[in-house]
């Protein structure tokens, strides 16, 4: 039978505490991703139901509660988006050196603040209907 | 005629020969999302205003409403995996985990059956 890839062995191989951290991150991220879903896929039952169903929803969907939430999704979505790179790439077996995933979870990290600050100035420039 | 013996044979495949089927799907659905979430959130930021005519008049559009009906669709089983592996690890008591396990399921598919059916719905015009 051929070699068939193996995991790090969990007794020999220890994850740095960073490593670790950004990893724990990602599921944490990924599970408000999962309520942004739900959130998204009402807003499009409420465009579905034509201009007045998505005025009133708007009302809620619109208010300054809903816009920290939204800041706060994109944050979750620019984590989640670069931190799942990252884990791709170790899936090929790359990075996982001590040093590698140190270095890249700090990546990972400012690549994640970079995006989210530039979503958020694009998002909240002057525009209808927000 | 195999000379191995049946553990020799099934060792290393995992349960069912399909141990990693759950893995390999995650990591696809994820490879599928990088683009289409991103274009997804580019497309909305772009957009010159979030009022009702101008997000239908988009979404009308067949490439937009095609990839929308995509990501509904890849996101919401990508969420599913995530969920499952979530409630998995947390959920320890083995009626709760099985219950949450079979709910997360459900919810993920009616999600996606409501997603799908408010794209199509607005793509078909019958909103204006």
């Amino acid at each position: 039978m051929r070699a068939r890839p193996l995991s790090p062995h969990m007794t020999i191989y220890r994850m740095s505490r960073y490593s670790m951290l950004s990893s724990f991150a990602n599921r944490v991220t990924g599970a408000a991703l999962s309520a942004g879903l739900v959130l998204f896929i009402y807003w499009l039952t409420a465009l579905a139901r034509g201009a007045r169903a998505y005025a009133r929803a708007q009302e809620v969907l619109g208010s300054g509660v809903a816009k920290v939430l939204y800041v706060a999704l994109i944050a979750a979505f620019c984590y989640h988006l670069v931190a799942g790179v990252r884990h791709l790439i170790w899936d090929t077996g790359h990075g996982l050196e001590k040093a590698q995933s140190q270095r890249s979870a700090w990546l990972v990290i400012g690549a994640a603040v970079l995006l989210t600050m530039l979503c958020a100035r694009w998002a909240f420039r002057a525009r209808e209907g927000l | 005629m195999s000379l191995q013996t049946p553990l020799g044979r099934v060792r290393g495949l995992g349960s069912a020969g399909n141990g990693v089927h759950h893995w390999w799907v995650q990591r696809l659905t994820s490879l599928a999302l990088v683009p289409l979430a991103v274009w997804l959130l580019v497309s909305l930021l772009t957009l010159p205003g979030l009022d009702f005519v101008t997000l239908v008049s988009w979404m009308a559009g067949t490439w937009t409403a095609s990839l929308l009906t995509l990501f509904v669709l890849i996101a919401c089983w990508h969420s599913s995996l995530g969920i499952q592996v979530i409630l998995e690890d947390y959920v320890h008591e083995q009626g709760l985990k099985t219950l949450s396990l079979v709910l997360s399921g459900f919810i993920h598919a009616v999600l996606a059956a409501v997603g799908v059916f408010a794209v199509l719905r607005i793509a078909f015009g019958s909103p204006l």
